[in-house]
This record gives C-alpha cells, structure tokens and sequence, in this order.
C-alpha cells in the first residue's frame, strides 16, 4: 500500500514539474553576498510565477569580469555606481531601462536618484536598489580609553599619525580598496576626491604611508569579521558591513561593541544600482523583478535584513526604528550634504592609483 | 605516428589555442568595451611592461617566492621521498596514498583550512595559549605563504624523486658502505648523483607553478608580497587593461619556457 502510495506521489510530482516546465519563465540574478531577504525572493517566484536563480559575488571585480568578458547569462546584476556601473554603460555592457515596464521607479527618492546621474546622465540605465557611505568603523568603549581626546566623529582619528599610534593597540583594519580609500584621503586633505593630479595623490600616499606602520591588516572583502570578534577596534570600511559588524557582535555578546560613524569632514556615497545586461536572456522577467524589488514593502523588508538604506522613502515607516533612526545609516541632512560622489578617471590614473596602494601596502 | 594523435590534439587545444590568444589579447588595444580590447598589432603593451621597472619588480619578487619555496620542499622533500623509496615495496602504495590524500579535498578547501590554522584565534594559537604563550599573528605573513605553497606543492616534488629514487640499485650504496663511506658520502657520492633528474623534474614541478601563484599569496601572504600573479590581476581586474595582463603573462611563460627548452639542447 505504501508503494502505491509513493508512485503515486511520484507520478503527481513529475507531472507538476513537466507543467511548469511547459510555461518556466526565469530570471537570473546576480547580486552581491548577503544583501537579499530570502522571503522577497520567495514571495516574487509566488506571485509571477518566474523562478529566480540567485547568485551572488563579494566583489567588483568579480562582476566586471564576468560583465565584460560577455555572455554572462545574468538577467539582473547590481553593480555599484562608481567604478562598475559607469564603466559597464560606457562599454555598452547594460541596456536602457523601459520605464514603460518599472512603474515603482516612481518610488525611488529624486533626489538620490540625482546624485547618481554623474555615472548615468538620465539615469537611464539602473534603478537605486541600495546604498551607503565610506567611513569609520569603530569599537567606541576602546577607542575612549586609548584616545580619550580624540573627537569620535573625524577622520583625525585614522588619518592623523598621532591618533593612529595611540589605536594601533587595539588594532586598526584599513579596507583594501584603492578605489574606495584613496578618494577618502583627497577628501580629507582638501583635494578634489577624483583628482588625478601627481601632486594630489603624492600627498595622499604621504598621508597613507604616516599611518602605515600602525595598520594591523587589509581586509579586501571589508571588515566585518575582524571588527566583530574585536581583533580590531578600528576601521576604514562601508557602512553596511560596519552596521553588520555591529550586529554579530551584539549576538556574540562577547564585550565588543561597534559602531559606523559617517566623519564630519564628509565621506564617498555610493550606490547598488539594479540593471539589466546587454545581453540578458530574459529582458522580460529581468524589468518584472527590478519592478517587484522597488515595491516599499519589499525593500523595506531588504533593508531590515541587511541594514542598508534603500533609496524608496515610502519604506520608511516599515523599517525597524533602531535601523531608520541610526544616522549612520541614514545620515542628517548635514551629514548628507557633506557626502560625495566618485567619478570615473582616466586608464592611467587608474594605474598610478593602484600603484600607489601596493607601494602604500607595502609599507 | 597515430598514436601520437590525442597528444598533439591536447597540445593544440590546451596549450598552443590558449597560448595564442593570449598573444593576440596582448597585442591588442585596451577600449572600454565588451571584450575590453581592440584586437590589432600594438607592441605599446609588451614595450610599456620592458621599460617599466615595476614589473621587473613584481617579476623578481615571483622569482624569489619561487626559488624559496623549492629549496623547503626539497629539504623537507628530500628525506620522505627517501624514506618512501627505501621502504618495502609492500608498503609504499599505503605511504603514496597517505601523501596525496590531501589532494581529494578541493585545494580552497586546504588553503581555507590553513586560514582557520593560522589566524590570530586559530587552533595553533589556542594550543599556544594553554602552555601559557600570547598569541602570534601568523596570518598574512611571508611565513604563512610558505607554508600554504609548500605544503600544497611537496607532493608534486616527492612523487617524481620518490620514483627516481626507488630505482636505485640499493647494492651500490651497500658497496659504498663497504668500501668505508660514511652514511653522509654515500648520499654525496652515489645518492646524489643518481637523484638529480628526479631532483630537477621534482623542482620544476614547483618552481613553474610558484612563479604564477596568485591565490595562496592573496589568502595567506602578507601585503608586502608583491608578485607577478598579483600584477597580473591588478592589470586584468583593478586597471581592466586585459591587453598589458595578457602581455605580462605572455612574457612570464616566455621567461619560464626559454630555460627549459635552452636546458634541453
């Protein structure tokens, strides 16, 4: 009797899944690690019948890669505004977004949508699926006991040598990113953040290389590991990870606390922009899922999984208060208006750029 | 003549296809594009890599991560290949198989393992930390790279000289013994000798993967190790240039050909 009955389950299954083999519309996309709630995924596949083949990077590279090599199969990808995102328009690797097909693109905040028009003149190319800056990670209790007179909300506290000697006991973590820390040190010394001028960047190695001997490591996929054990107390790193630094380590309840501070001198924005290859597959089922994505329910559910802002103000009173209300997160208007963009810069400055960070590695 | 079929058709399709686009990708202009370059006969990539002192740099440093590396194994390689040579051959199969057991596991899965090892709350450090002593970053160090490549390459070392040595006539050395050589002459004067091509196949089979090594100096190494497999992926990756990496590893295959085939005539 219990045989029949499993053929007969079997029987039902493999006729379930040659139906839905008849009608299969999928889409593949291609995000970074940890930054999806797996029930927005679920309830998209159970409302469009499209099935989602999730995959996922942990960095840039790894996306560009695959982008400009061609024929990635992705219908979605995610790269960030600055470098990927602009140098994938100008390559001709992404398509125009049919507005026709993203009614919620209505959703997204104008004005930050403006801010990421310096990569995609008409933002004609990505919707703001997330966001965040680049500034100071920290463990606030260990850095008030080694550096007591130091102000918590500078970049003073990494960048002058003085600072740093001080914390470099409790362990410093700089971000290994050229891209990302070298616009943060022409910032802070005053310079055009998307400088290219010889003179600009030898003061920015100068700077770096004064701090050099007191950073303990490179972290290439951020901090978030070393900032939540407390093997560091201080980092040059994203918001995000930091924020999820701070939340492992309140799990852990190990005595670490971390905490994200945007620097009041100002620090890189940067956003994740869903887009659409060239060359996708599934065109189609790539706009439906950008549009579910925009739904403020559905990106307010994002953003209380992975702690990054999202860019659809109607979200808002949905998300968790110690997530909306946490400035790190989402910064002041001050602190906003003190942010900056990256841009582009030439295949030679790019060079002398990483240059400069292996020799500042180095040491 | 036939026989010799599949092997040409692997040389061709492994060997001599990819070599030569990778020619072709390093004489081409870089372009933001899809593929990022402009196929042509642009020379800029491998002229700019000659004159440019910093390649040279990254290049010596492969060279000295390279020669190191096979210097340990075969200190280390040398007495285990011996030691499996001179066992019963009964045994042996066992002794092979317990030096390429490592090698069912995935090799990031080993490299990882290592990490876990290594890192400033890792085992070798809880095991400090009972008898008493503070723990010691070993992680990303010049140290932990060594370790990772030695201890992911030995095997390719003792296979061939393990080989070479088990073919020995064990009565030569016995002849030596009798005519009054003492243990450490008859390894100079007979061992020795007739080692050396199991030596030089064993530390080639080093040497030439070490000088590309990208990942196990990114995961274990420290940031001052700076090495061709990392300008190469600084070049491709960081810089985009597919054009001057592709140059640069045309050149690095060059480098490491040219001796093998002089050796040879």
């Amino acid at each position: 009797m219990r045989h029949v009955k499993i053929l007969l389950a079997a029987a039902f299954l493999a006729g379930l899944a040659t139906a839905a083999h008849a009608q299969k519309r999928e889409v593949n996309v291609f995000n970074w690690s940890d930054y999806i709630d797996p029930k927005a995924l679920e309830r998209f596949e159970r409302e469009t019948g499209i099935h989602v083949r999730y995959d996922v990077y942990d960095s840039l590279e790894t996306l560009e890669g695959k982008m400009l090599a061609g024929h990635s199969g992705y219908d979605v990808v995610v790269p960030t505004s600055e470098p990927t995102f602009s140098r994938l328009i100008r390559a001709g690797a992404l398509q125009k977004l049919d507005r026709a097909k993203l009614p919620h693109l209505a959703n997204l905040d104008p004005a930050l949508m403006a801010r990421v028009a310096s990569s995609d003149p008409g933002n004609a190319y990505g919707a703001i699926y997330l966001w965040g800056t680049t500034g100071i990670g920290m463990d606030p209790v260990k850095v008030a006991k080694l550096a007591p007179d130091a102000a918590r909300d500078s970049w003073d506290l990494l960048f002058k040598p003085a600072n740093a000697k001080r914390l470099a006991a409790c362990g410093i973590t700089m971000l290994d990113s050229a891209i990302d820390v070298i616009p943060s040190v022409l910032h802070y010394l005053g310079h055009d953040p998307n400088s290219a001028a010889p003179a600009d960047l030898a003061d920015a190695e100068r700077a770096l290389k004064a701090i050099r001997p007191y950073i303990r490591n490179f972290a290439s996929g951020g901090a978030i590991e070393q900032m939540a054990s407390g093997e560091t107390c201080l980092a040059l790193d994203y918001s995000g990870d930091v924020i999820q630094a701070s939340v492992r380590a309140k799990e852990a309840a190990k005595g670490v606390s971390v905490k994200y501070v945007l620097p009041r001198e100002g620090a890189q924005i940067a956003f994740d922009m869903l887009s659409v290859p060239k060359d996708a597959p599934h065109p189609a089922e790539a706009l439906a899922f950008i549009d579910f994505m925009l739904q403020p329910d559905v990106m307010a559910g994002v953003t209380n999984i992975v702690r990054y802002a999202n860019a659809i103000p109607a979200s808002h009173d949905k998300i968790a208060a110690e997530i909306a209300g946490d400035t790190g997160t989402y910064p002041t208007p001050d602190l906003m208006a003190r942010t900056f963009t990256v841009h582009a810069i030439s295949a030679d400055a790019t060079r002398a750029r990483s240059r400069m960070w292996a020799r500042f590695k180095a040491g | 003549m036939r026989a010799l079929v599949p092997a040409w058709a692997w040389l061709i399709g492994f060997v001599a296809i990819p070599a030569g686009l990778l020619v072709a990708i390093g004489l081409a202009s870089p372009d933001d594009g899809v593929p990022p370059y402009v196929l042509g006969l642009d020379f800029g990539n491998f002229a700019a890599i000659l004159s440019d002192s910093f390649y040279l740099g990254g290049f010596l440093g492969s060279l000295k991560v390279a020669a190191v590396s096979s210097l340990i194994c075969l200190v280390l390689g040398m007495p285990l290949a011996l030691g499996i040579a001179r066992s019963p051959p009964a045994r042996r199969p066992v002794l092979l198989l317990l030096l390429m057991l490592p090698f069912w596991t995935g090799f990031m899965l080993r490299i990882a393992a290592l990490v876990g090892l290594l890192r400033d709350d890792g085992w070798l450090n809880a095991g400090l930390g009972l008898v008493g002593v503070a723990p010691i970053p070993m992680l990303h160090s010049d140290f932990a790279m060594y370790v990772g490549i030695v201890y992911d390459y030995i095997a390719f070392l003792v296979l061939p000289l393990q080989a070479r040595l088990a073919g020995i006539d064990p009565a030569l050395r016995e002849a030596a013994r009798d005519l009054g050589a003492s243990g450490f002459a008859v390894f100079r004067e007979i061992t020795w000798p007739l080692a050396r091509p199991g030596v030089l196949a064993g530390l080639a089979l080093v040497f030439v993967p070490a000088m590309g090594e990208y990942v196990i100096p990114e995961l274990l190494g420290g940031a001052s190790s700076q090495t061709m497999g990392r300008v190469i992926w600084d070049e491709f990756f960081g810089n985009h240039d597919w054009p001057r990496a592709s140059a640069l590893a045309v050149l690095l295959l060059v480098a490491l050909l040219a001796p093998a085939i002089l050796a040879r005539r």
